[in-house]
């Protein structure tokens, strides 16, 4: 063993040196490009607005297919309904609330089109109503926004909700989305919310 | 303002359950009262999203764990603290941050700057990619050892590993190849994020898995106990970009912090088979003509791997253009049209719902075939150089005298410090110096 290792070194420092020498130059030169490569590459790609991005789903361009409730990995959804209270008709038969067919409007779960009974109703005067999302019950599936659209005010809308939304990678809804309203909005507008008139 | 509601149609209602699918938009159907009793409209509100702050924490913490893994491996050399280090990799990265975005992912958001000009790259998520591959630039792949949470999670779970022959590695370790280019080009044709899409932890992660994730990253797991770390090894694209860093490294992980004294017992240390053996001295050396004949042979064939693996990336761009959600519904549409299916589907029924008309969809599509045919040609080029090159190395002999760990292939885990005697006594004589 010991021989072995002595004759080896006794070989090595000729022929190995300028070559271990030449070799460790040109990692020198690779690494130096690599990092300059990686360097500019990376301050060329960082433009504005330079903000984390968030997930977030625009209201003109939802069809409320309800893919929102199935496809979102957090369960209920971190996509719920949000009211535009300025918009909002305060109907007593609020197509987002009742059934198509509700015989009596009233709160009786029958009556009402949302699943989870997230929609709180309640009386302020004759003859108006207000509605207001219980957002730990509704589970995004949009049933309420495609009546309130139809045939209210469509002051109810669907939103990426971030105090639930982690935010992934490829948000899983937006792969399955058919009508590609999702997209990637700056961290600090993270919602698109609906205005008085009419404007997203 | 006499309004009742129950005025309204009941058959308007029949319309909207048959579910006629139509963007909703703000229409003032009812004007908003006039309250009486001075009603007070709550206010909507609108949680912030997670502040960016946290996500500079994030880089902070990686930073740091990645000095820490560097500082373990290179300089204490402690097997115990990078399995320490590992676990709480799975910990933070894993289980606290749920697995996004990893550096893994972030290969695609960084594509995705440079394909699509609208797309910023957030400095975040550009620290995110960096950081791992200039560590690895100076010090080998640390970042894979013990930073990186799905490495770290299937360590973990290194049980009995087995050595994979090494042309089947060599084979297998195209894959990465093409998992990388094929996530560039999906990103680049705009299909979406592959790579996070068929991510087989994050879902355990996120203790919600759903179960095809549960058979495939389990499976991968449970593969992990004897081949160790597959994903690591055959599939993780960024691993590719860190093997060739690593390559350029500063500074490596060396299996004996003095000289090897070929003993042998580091043979079995690794359970990745990236422990390069020395050549056998006994050995008659080739002629010299004829290596040369053989380096100059393979060199000649490279453009003709090139040319296979573009021509072949050519005719798999048809159906690797599928993975495009608007080539499909294309199809679809047209397969509709002609009366292929009885059933609407809810992409063509939304698509027919909106503006745009069916042949300029058609046209949106064939033009996405056409680049991803493009890119999925050059992809080939990419691959056959791929293999073209690793022919080439196996063809150079190389002269090795010592056990060393190779470079590019090496996780810098630590596991083969232990089989060195020459670690055992370098530790033995650090102890006997402060007894003294």
């Amino acid at each position: 063993m010991e021989t072995k290792s002595e004759s080896s070194e006794k070989k090595q420092p000729e022929q190995s040196a300028p070559f271990n020498k030449r070799r460790g130059f040109l990692k020198t030169i690779g690494r130096s490009a690599a990092l300059a490569g990686l360097g500019a590459g990376l301050f060329g790609l960082i433009r504005r607005p330079k903000a984390a991005m968030a997930w977030q789903l625009d209201p003109k361009k939802c069809v409320q297919c309800g893919r929102c409730a199935t496809e979102c990995i957090m369960e209920p959804s971190a996509v719920k309904c949000v009211h535009a209270y300025e918009i909002c008709g305060y109907c007593k038969l609020c197509g987002g609330y009742h059934q198509p067919n509700a015989r009596q409007l009233h709160t009786a779960a029958e009556n009402q089109l949302c699943p989870t009974g997230a929609i709180v109703r309640t009386f302020i005067e004759d003859p108006f109503f207000e509605y207001r999302i219980d957002e730990n019950l509704c589970n995004g599936c949009g049933k309420c926004v495609a009546g309130c659209g139809s045939f209210g005010n469509g002051s109810l809308y669907l939103q990426v909700r971030h105090n639930v939304c982690v935010n992934c990678n490829e948000c899983t809804i937006a792969v399955r989305c058919p009508a590609q309203a999702f997209r990637r909005v700056p961290i600090y507008a993270p919602y698109i919310p609906k205005k008085k008139d009419g404007e997203a | 303002m006499c309004r009742s509601s129950l005025a309204i149609p009941f058959g308007m209602f029949i319309v909207i359950a048959l579910g006629a699918l139509s963007n909703v938009v703000a229409v003032n159907r009812f004007p908003r009262p006039e309250f009486q009793g001075g009603y007070e409209q709550p206010p909507t509100v609108f949680p912030a999203a997670r502040p960016e702050l946290f996500g500079y924490m994030d880089i902070a913490v990686l930073a740091g764990a990645l000095c820490l893994a560097a500082w373990l491996a290179l300089k204490k050399r402690s097997r115990k603290g990078v399995f320490l280090l590992t676990v709480g990799a799975v910990a933070y990265f894993g289980f606290f941050r749920k697995g996004c975005i990893c550096p893994v992912g972030s290969i695609q958001n960084v594509s995705l700057a440079l394909f699509d000009s609208s797309f910023a790259l957030p400095i975040a998520v550009g620290l995110i990619f960096g950081l791992p591959l200039v560590f690895s630039l100076f010090f080998g792949r640390v970042f894979c050892s013990s930073v990186c949470p799905l490495g770290a999670i299937q360590d973990l779970f290194v049980l009995n590993p087995v050595k994979v022959p090494r042309l089947m590695s060599s084979v297998l370790g195209l894959l990465p190849h093409l998992y990388l280019g094929a996530a560039i080009l999906f990103v680049a044709t705009g299909a979406g994020f592959v790579v996070c899409r068929f991510d087989p932890f994050v879902g355990f992660f996120r203790l919600n898995a759903p179960v095809g994730m549960i058979f495939w990253g389990g499976g991968l797991l449970l593969l992990g106990m004897f081949v160790a770390r597959p994903y690591c090894r055959f599939l993780c694209p960024l691993g590719v970009l860190l093997g060739w860093s690593s390559l350029l490294s500063r500074r490596h992980v060396t299996i004996t912090p003095d000289t090897c004294i070929n003993c042998r017992l580091c043979e079995d240390a690794c359970p990745f088979d990236a422990i390069r053996v020395p050549t056998d001295p006994g050995q008659a050396q080739e002629p010299r003509s004829r290596s040369v004949r053989r380096v100059l042979l393979h060199s000649a064939l490279l453009p003709l791997w090139m040319l296979l693996g573009g021509l072949g990336g050519y005719f798999a761009g048809d159906a690797l253009s599928l993975a495009h959600h608007r080539v499909r519904l294309a199809e679809r549409i047209l397969d509709e049209e002609a009366g292929g299916s009885d059933n609407v589907s809810l992409e063509s029924r939304t698509f027919r719902a909106g503006t745009v008309p069916v042949p300029s969809l058609v046209q949106q599509a064939q033009a996405i075939r056409k680049t991803t045919k493009k890119g999925s040609a050059l992809l080939g080029i990419y691959l056959g150089l791929v293999i073209g090159l690793g022919i080439l190395r196996f063809s150079l002999q190389r002269k090795r005298t010592e056990y060393t760990a190779d470079t590019q292939h090496c996780l810098s885990c630590g596991r083969c410090f232990q089989a060195c005697p020459q670690e055992h006594r370098r530790l033995a004589n650090i102890s006997k110096k402060g007894t003294e």
